[in-house]
């Protein structure tokens, strides 16, 4: 019952103390507002080349065409050693008839000259289609395939691929680099800010122990202060990212330049993207000023 | 029954400025006692010494079987919370009324509302100022503040109240009004220290004074011995 009377205590004391000494308070706010901001641009777009490159990494396939007069045995053996090769998530197998069949049902004219074929004919190479486990994988897996004995050529986009992982690698390390160094910067700043709260509030403290309050005591509606204005901070950039967001997303109808750049839907990305807005606000308040009252205790 | 208690008590600056020398004394429960003396002869040091403000480089200071030199900053606070001190700038939250001022001293023990009620209005009763509970300080004039200063120094019943020049900043008449204020509370067995320039008060008061010069004691006067003739 002390507790938490002393708590609530507390808890106005911080509150007030926010509305009472408004401009410092504005100051570290729109320092974490500003922050935020950032931080929900750069998490937003990490998360979105991330979710980006899963989708790149889902659709390339290693097609590994097999020579034409390969014989049955020798696509059994094959298909064995495949399957037998590291980081390979699935493959399926076309035989030369399949897809000469594929290639008819859509065109007259295949059909017309590909239906008289017979199996010795048709000049079409029997296929495997190889999914790798990720994007990464992809060249180590088309490089073992193509030593295989009867395969005769591997394709899987080499060049496309190639640069596309080195792109998205900057991004998302430029993204968590930049996001991880605001965070630090905006608690030392916060900190510096609270400091000159405190200092201005020396005497509050000063008299706050003449009265017999423990450190404990003085460092609590300090700390709390940090949560509100972390609190406060995060209004905002909540706020941005909700609306922003969504509307960022119909306006491009949910893709980015090309039907093949898709965004993260916003529900419940967006939402997640605010509460992680809201704990980075509220830690980084606190430990703030936790970092600054701590400074100015040694009296 | 001794209250506090001083042992070969020395404090030296880091300066080099030696304060206090080989100070001993003993003051008792409900005693009311004065320290005099000029500029630097060490009063200040010893009354910060006794709300450990200052820590003794030597020897051994008692306040209330409380060993205050030992006492750690952390711990500082289980001293402060038995006794009361008041200063000559008040030291009062501008920002806060005359009524919060004066709770704030008890909200910090998570004191219950209706309690911190009762006792603020029967302690500001007792400094007279139960009317003003709801202006500001700055609304007020040096006598009043420093009356709150007092009703916050003993809300929480202090065994001793250290008043350091608490009529240094105010007129006379005020002053007298202070000491009126300071007897009525050592009459309810208050023991009070208190640092003074004004021999005016000390010849008035009558009480025990303790003189001061270069760290240390010049005189103890008992009760009713002084007399300072004007110069």
């Amino acid at each position: 019952m002390k507790a938490f009377r002393m708590f609530s205590r507390n808890v106005r004391d911080s509150f007030n103390s926010v509305f009472r000494n408004f401009s410092l308070s504005l100051a570290s706010i729109s320092c974490i507002t500003i922050t935020l901001i950032v931080v929900a641009i750069f998490v937003i777009l990490s998360y979105n080349v991330n979710n980006f490159t899963k989708l790149v990494e889902k659709d390339v396939t290693i097609v590994a065409f097999l020579d034409v007069d390969i014989k049955e045995e020798q696509i059994k053996e094959l298909e064995e050693k495949i399957k037998r090769v590291a980081h390979v998530d699935h493959y399926t197998f076309e035989s030369k008839q399949e897809i000469a069949e594929s290639m008819m049902k859509g065109n007259e004219t295949f059909k017309n000259i590909m239906g008289s074929w017979t199996d010795e004919e048709n000049p079409l190479n029997p296929t495997f289609r190889i999914k790798a486990t990720d994007i990464e994988q992809v060249e180590g897996v088309a490089k073992k395939v193509a030593k295989m004995e009867g395969v005769s050529e591997v394709k899987w986009g080499q060049d496309m691929i190639n640069s596309l992982i080195t792109v998205f690698d900057v991004v998302r390390k430029i993204c968590a680099g930049t996001v991880i160094a605001l965070i630090l910067v905006t608690a030392f700043l916060i900190s510096n800010t609270i400091k000159i709260t405190i200092v201005s509030r020396r005497r509050e403290i000063e008299i706050m122990r003449l009265v017999g309050a423990s450190n404990t005591n003085i460092k609590i509606p300090f700390v709390l202060e940090g949560l509100f204005l972390g609190i406060l901070g995060a209004i905002l950039p909540i706020v941005a990212t909700i609306y922003g967001y969504s509307t960022l997303y119909h306006n491009f109808k949910g893709q980015l330049f090309s039907p093949f750049i898709r965004l993260v839907r916003p529900e419940p990305f967006i939402y997640w993207i605010s509460l992680l807005l809201l704990v980075i606000g509220i830690l980084v308040g606190m430990f703030g000023s936790w970092r600054a009252v701590r400074k100015h205790l040694k009296i | 029954m001794e209250l506090i208690r001083l042992r070969n008590v020395k404090k030296r600056y880091k300066t080099g400025v030696v304060a206090i020398q080989d100070l001993n004394l003993k003051i008792k429960k409900g005693e009311f006692v004065f320290v005099i003396g000029s500029t630097g002869c060490g009063k200040s040091t010893l009354i910060k010494m006794l709300y450990r403000e200052e820590k003794p480089t030597s020897g051994q200071i008692l306040v209330g079987g409380l060993d205050v030199g030992k006492l750690r900053n952390s711990k500082v606070y289980k001293l402060r919370r038995k006794i009361g001190v008041v200063f000559q700038d008040f030291k009062l939250l501008n920002k806060k009324t005359v009524y919060e001022n004066v709770a704030f001293a008890l909200e910090i023990f998570g004191a219950p509302k209706d309690e911190i009620h009762t006792k603020v209005l029967k302690v500001l009763e007792l400094v007279g100022l139960k009317h003003k509970a709801k202006s500001y300080p700055n609304e007020l004039s040096g006598g009043e503040q420093q009356r709150v200063a007092i009703a916050r120094a003993i809300i929480n019943g202090p065994k001793l109240l250290i008043c350091d020049e608490p009529t240094g900043n105010l007129d006379e008449v005020t002053s007298m009004e202070i000491m009126s204020v300071l007897s009525e509370i050592s009459k309810m067995g208050t023991t009070i220290i208190m640092v003074t320039h004004d021999t005016e008060i000390v010849n008035k008061m009558k009480k025990r004074v303790i003189v001061l010069d270069s760290g240390r004691i010049l005189k103890d006067y008992a009760e009713g011995e002084y007399h300072h003739e004007g110069i």
